[in-house]
């Protein structure tokens, strides 16, 4: 198969995937059991306020075509008005993204920086201490209530010693860097601002870790599994037996070919992130989507609820294609089948 | 000449040899097990019942886990808790499997269409991160124990389905199928009969799992309100209730965690375990 058949294959798929999540999203906010023209404008709408907005949403047309009007107005980017901060869900998801990703992101990179390195060296010093180390602290890593872990976190190194911040993005005493990407790190840095750079960085730092534990353990297991395999291959062993220097065997022959499976756990990663970050957030204070989700779903703000389910679903959705697409592209044995 | 060929033997070890961290996994199930079933028995003190006179104590001979903010027995509260998670894990996973594996055996026997709409329906499932659709589902329903397990159910049951499906792909093809069939076998004989109980092993290692997951994903939304609710002794609810005490009264969430941690650990060792002696090829790789 040529790589354009095949990506086009997947963005058929894809789109299929985003029609099915929508009549998910769709059918559930039809779940719930108040009106959501009364809900949405307040016990003190006048009739013709609350007929207005049926007519926008369609809630006084068949369900066929509301779901139809749903749709139109998702791709139009109206995902509907938040009843708890009264602005359109949109405003909000994109004004909470940027922390989100963010903290996700860094967690991904910490725990790939881990959790690669922890996989190889367990791998190579098979039943050996080091091997017993990293696979029970993996082991923890895939038990671990992540809410549970960052509030331990937050009470030993904010509350007992005092090294790390409790909460939010950026220290209240410094002004958060002018926004060009949304995330503080990488704008502090453009602003040339090293105060706000090193208080965002400090600031990431536990609930990054928290967040990752989960991911290392996965990414060094797979890691860990992948290297025993392909330590064994002939390749390996020729290489060996040609008096290359075992590191460079191990990470230069070996990791890298160990690494094209653990890509793909790395796409299934994403989605235990995202996840992970409902509770880290609500945990650190962190003003992102998670804690907005909470927040909202709390106060029975349904529209905002949807909104942050839609757009994790497509985040996720998006990630693992693009994880797909890499396999393929790494993999040339796969390329053709 | 006769040659005589000597095989290797190795006499076989017992089981807490071959994998003792299994087998500790179990162990700790069984004993939770146990504490769940005997909590009115065993726990020191009704679970509920608040004694303001002596709230937050530390551990001490007469709470030996200490006291929460209303004064209640925090080893009570841990020891009825464990009843909450064992029953967690059973029902979501009970739940989701049941439905994975009805929807796995037609998809897979059935074939066609029919196959194809089910396969993409678990593609929809597999797009949500699981905790943010078990909350968008939790938060529809309203908040309560049932609602979660029934949101976390309903966000883990495709990986049973699409288990269950292979399965089936590839056992309807094997020889004593393709036998029962000659024999005149009605397809429902052929799946409940032939097919199901060749597609347990590999479900049982995902059950093993899931119940781990499941337990962590209940205790995850009540944490953040959408699961059990306060005043009920449940692991999640008690480390949120201890949370604004975590710098000065730790143990408070601190023993919840730990029990949702060993807990959680004991299933994925067990999962571990089974996988390995299903599939030798894994054996160690794990």
């Amino acid at each position: 198969m040529t790589l354009l058949s095949y990506l086009l294959r997947r963005f058929v798929g894809f789109a299929a995937v985003l029609i099915g999540v929508s009549i998910i999203t769709f059918g559930l906010s039809h779940l719930v059991p108040a009106d959501p023209a009364i809900v949405a404008l307040g016990d003190h709408a006048t009739d013709a306020q609350i007929d207005a907005f049926r007519e926008k949403y369609g809630l006084n047309k068949p369900v066929p075509e509301q779901y139809w009007i749903y749709v139109t107005n998702l791709i139009q980017g109206d995902l509907g008005i938040s009843l708890r901060t009264r602005r359109p869900v949109a405003s909000d998801l994109r004004d909470f993204f940027p922390a989100t990703f963010e903290l996700s992101l860094t967690a991904l990179v910490l725990s790939i920086l881990i959790g690669v390195p922890a996989g190889v060296i367990s791998a190579t010093a098979r039943n050996r201490l080091p091997d017993h180390v990293v696979r029970i602290v993996s082991l923890i890593g895939g038990s671990v209530p992540i809410f549970w872990l960052g509030l331990m976190l937050l009470g030993f190194f904010y509350g007992r010693l005092g090294w790390l911040p409790g909460g939010a993005r950026i220290d209240k005493f410094i002004p958060p860097p002018p926004t060009v990407t949304g995330l503080f790190t990488v704008d502090s840095l453009l602003a040339g601002n090293y105060k706000a750079f090193s208080s965002s960085v400090h600031h990431l730092l536990l609930p990054a870790l928290a967040l990752g534990y989960f991911s290392t353990a996965i990414i060094s297991r797979m890691m860990r599994s992948s290297m025993l395999e392909v330590l064994n291959h002939q390749y390996v062993l020729s290489a060996k037996a040609r008096g290359l220097r075992p590191w460079r065997v191990v990470w230069r022959h070996a990791a890298r070919n160990a690494l094209i499976p653990t890509v793909t756990t790395i796409g299934v990663t994403f989605g235990s992130l995202l996840s992970g970050a409902v509770l880290t957030e609500t945990i650190f204070s962190w003003p992102g989507l998670g804690r907005y989700a909470t927040n909202s779903a709390i106060n029975l703000d349904f529209p905002a609820v949807m909104g942050v389910t839609l757009l994790a679903a497509l985040v996720y959705t998006l990630a693992n294609l693009f994880v797909d697409v890499g396999y393929h592209w790494l993999d040339p044995r796969i390329r053709h089948d | 000449m006769t040659e005589t060929l000597t095989i290797p033997t190795r006499a076989r070890r017992p089981a807490w040899r071959r994998s003792p961290l299994t087998v500790a996994g179990l162990a700790l199930i069984i004993l939770l097990a146990l504490i769940a079933v005997s909590a009115p028995l065993i726990a020191p003190a009704n679970p509920l019942k608040q004694v303001l006179s002596t709230r937050l104590k530390p551990p001490s001979a007469a709470h030996w886990l200490g006291t929460d903010q209303l004064g209640r027995d925090v080893l009570s509260r841990m020891i009825y808790g464990a009843r909450i998670s064992l029953m967690i894990g059973t029902v979501v996973v009970g739940l989701a499997a049941s439905v994975g594996t009805l929807v796995g055996l037609i998809a897979g026997y059935a074939g066609g269409w029919l196959d194809e709409s089910l396969m993409r329906l678990t593609d929809v499932f597999f797009a949500f991160p699981a905790l943010i659709l078990a909350m968008a589902i939790s938060g529809a329903l309203g908040p309560s124990l049932t609602n979660a397990m029934i949101a976390i159910a309903v966000v883990s049951w495709p990986v049973y389905a699409r288990l269950v499906r292979a399965q089936v792909l590839s056992l309807r093809e094997l020889e004593y199928v393709e036998a029962a069939r000659s024999l005149g076998a009605s397809a429902e004989r052929i799946v409940w009969g032939h097919i199901l109980p060749n597609t347990l092993a590999p479900l049982l290692v995902q059950a093993s799992f899931d119940m781990g997951g499941a337990i962590l994903s209940a205790a995850g939304l009540s944490f953040i309100g959408f699961g059990t609710q306060p005043p009920t002794a449940e692991w999640g609810v008690m480390i949120s209730e201890g949370r604004n005490y975590i710098a000065t009264h730790p143990w408070l969430s601190l023993f919840p965690g730990l029990a949702i941690l060993f807990t959680v650990a004991a299933f994925n060792l067990i999962g571990d375990g089974l996988r390995d002696a299903l599939d030798p090829r894994l054996r160690g790789t794990g």
